[in-house]
């Protein structure tokens, strides 16, 4: 550590696809003792699941080496640690190829350290007694169409990975405030009783995981909510101290603002009751939770509250939802909304004749009701595009609603234009259950890859 | 009549098939007039069109900021909805389009 009375955690994406420079002028310029990569939304790992059945030595972050190739020389030079959740469903090869591709970039024997065990599909067939959280019915009923079961681990297990030396540090499935806290809880020799610092740590990793959305991302209303240089926004940092106190930031020079309005944005992001947001390393309360401007693009945060970590993990369970079939054609000037609404009904008349079956029909007219609905409230646009999606357990079906909407070019009313080809998609649902701890800290390696 | 608009930003979050959307006023007038006539029920009316399950409205006086959790918002969640915003991440500026006395 570069400073013995503060840490620095730097926070290098927000998903899978996230920008990738703002990562590296982070490494560059922005003093940071780690950089964090936070890359695995709901689904993602059971897509990365599929991934692996097809070729064992895929289903990590499909971005993985372009972003470690982009980071890993300024890392190694500075001796930033790596921490991510990349590894999704393969962090074994996410780790090979890492170190195959800094020997290639000539970056030398870069020291892996992984943690698997959050894997939990061969638990899920066990139990299926247990309850899903969102329906309350039993987890059988969706066994048959799982393709994924996942536990959300926490920091104690990051933090025995850090024991290692590693210089890089790559998980599957974690919460993502915990990619945060382990660093704490490493650097500082936090523990599980001290519930008023890992919640400070959570609330500091809750403010990070979404990278720029705390540094103006997600922000902007012209005018209103101005952001400078929203094109070169720059990823977020913060200075932890051993007390628990943190200030949130970003590097000087870079667009964005970080201030107590993108603060709270973020703080109340995804989060429901505030007394009670549970993570895997304890309970976090932000209702007495103080923020302070501290300086420009700087916030102090003091006060969070914890109480202890509840004795289960929460499980992403993924499993196969049938297919949706798309499709889009647009109309313009005198009599436009008409004209779309006709289109729509000719397009359902066409696949209920051709004896196609939906579950559910979703009708959007863009430009008028396809975010807020209410299509009979709202004014008429002079342009409008018709969007028509449909749930169907057939492909056949699924397929059908593009290529009938599509033919309205020809087929339909007068004027229909830029017809979109048809989308079909394989639809991955998740739902959560919640497993005991007990059960699956039984199954957690840290393992230090050689290969 | 005033927005919400006016008075407050905010965001939209998802979780499952619930959406939350924070209400985080810009003064302590503002807050002061969002903390009494923005409810559950006000709230209810605006996205009635999209969902009539529970709305639960928590304060965070220390920030001047209401949280809104909207079950049943999402179409099934982002996973399985139909919608092009299947995050609902628009549903912040519904909440600001809210009209109040």
């Amino acid at each position: 550590m570069k400073n013995p009375n503060s840490l620095r955690l730097g926070v290098g994406s927000s998903f899978a696809d996230d920008r990738i420079s703002p990562a590296v002028e982070l490494a560059k310029k922005g003093g940071i003792d780690y950089l964090i990569f936070e890359c695995l939304a709901e689904r993602t790992i059971a897509r990365e699941n599929q991934t692996k059945l097809k070729n064992p030595e895929k289903g990590y972050t499909p971005r993985l080496l372009e972003r470690m190739q982009a980071v890993m020389p300024v890392c190694i030079e500075k001796n930033i640690r790596i921490v991510t959740n990349m590894g999704a469903a393969n962090s074994v090869y996410a780790a090979r190829d890492t170190r195959r591709l800094a020997k290639e970039m000539g970056l030398g024997d870069v020291s892996c350290t992984i943690v698997t065990g959050d894997d939990v599909a061969d638990l899920l067939k066990v139990n299926p007694q247990l309850e899903i959280m969102e329906s309350g019915e039993p987890l059988e009923s969706l066994l048959p169409q799982m393709v994924s079961g996942n536990a959300y681990l926490g920091a104690d297990v990051i933090c025995k990975a850090l024991e290692t030396d590693a210089q890089v540090v790559i998980t599957g499935r974690v919460a993502d405030p915990s990619l945060f806290v382990a660093p704490m809880m490493y650097e500082w020799g936090w523990s599980y009783d001290d519930w008023n610092k890992l919640a400070s740590a959570t609330a500091c990793g809750h403010l990070l995981e979404c990278c720029a959305q705390v540094s103006g991302g997600c922000f902007a209303d012209p005018g209103k909510k101005e952001v400078h240089d929203l094109a070169r926004l720059g990823f977020p940092f913060a200075d932890i101290h051993n007390n628990g106190n943190f200030w949130v930031s970003k590097v000087e020079g870079t667009g964005g603002r970080v201030d107590l309005a993108t603060c709270k944005e973020q703080l109340i992001y995804e989060l429901h009751d505030p007394y009670t947001y549970i993570t895997p390393d304890c309970i976090l309360d932000i209702t007495n939770l103080e923020m302070y401007q501290d300086g420009v693009d700087r916030v102090r945060i003091e006060k969070a509250k914890g109480r202890a970590r509840t004795d289960t993990y929460k499980v992403t369970v993924g499993y196969d939802d049938g297919y949706m079939g798309e499709g889009q054609i647009s109309f313009a000037g005198p009599n436009a909304v008409a004209k779309a609404k006709y289109a729509s009904q000719v397009v359902q008349d066409r696949l209920k004749d051709r004896g196609f079956q939906y579950s559910e029909v979703r009708v959007d007219l863009i430009g008028m009701s396809s975010l807020h609905g209410n299509a009979d409230a709202r004014i008429e646009p002079y342009e409008v595009r018709l969007r028509l999606a449909m749930r169907t357990s057939s492909k056949t079906a699924a397929q059908a609603v593009g290529f009938e909407t599509r033919a309205l070019h020809v087929n339909g009313p007068s004027g229909a234009s830029g017809g979109s080809d048809p989308v079909v998609k394989e639809i991955l649902a998740v739902q959560s259950v919640l497993i005991s701890r007990s059960l699956v800290d039984k199954q957690v390696q840290i393992q230090r890859i050689t290969s | 009549m005033t927005r919400v608009y006016d008075l407050a930003h905010g965001r939209a979050g998802d979780k499952g098939n619930t959406s939350n959307i924070s209400v985080i006023a810009y003064n302590d007038a503002a807050w002061e007039i969002l903390q009494k006539q923005l409810t559950v029920d006000v709230v209810a009316k605006a996205f009635s069109h999209i969902t009539t399950d529970t709305i639960t409205r928590y304060e965070l006086p220390k920030l001047q900021a209401l949280n809104f959790v909207i079950e049943g918002a999402l179409g099934g969640g982002v996973t399985r909805s139909l919608a092009q915003d299947a995050h609902g991440k628009s549903f912040s500026s519904l909440m600001l389009s809210i009209e109040i006395n």
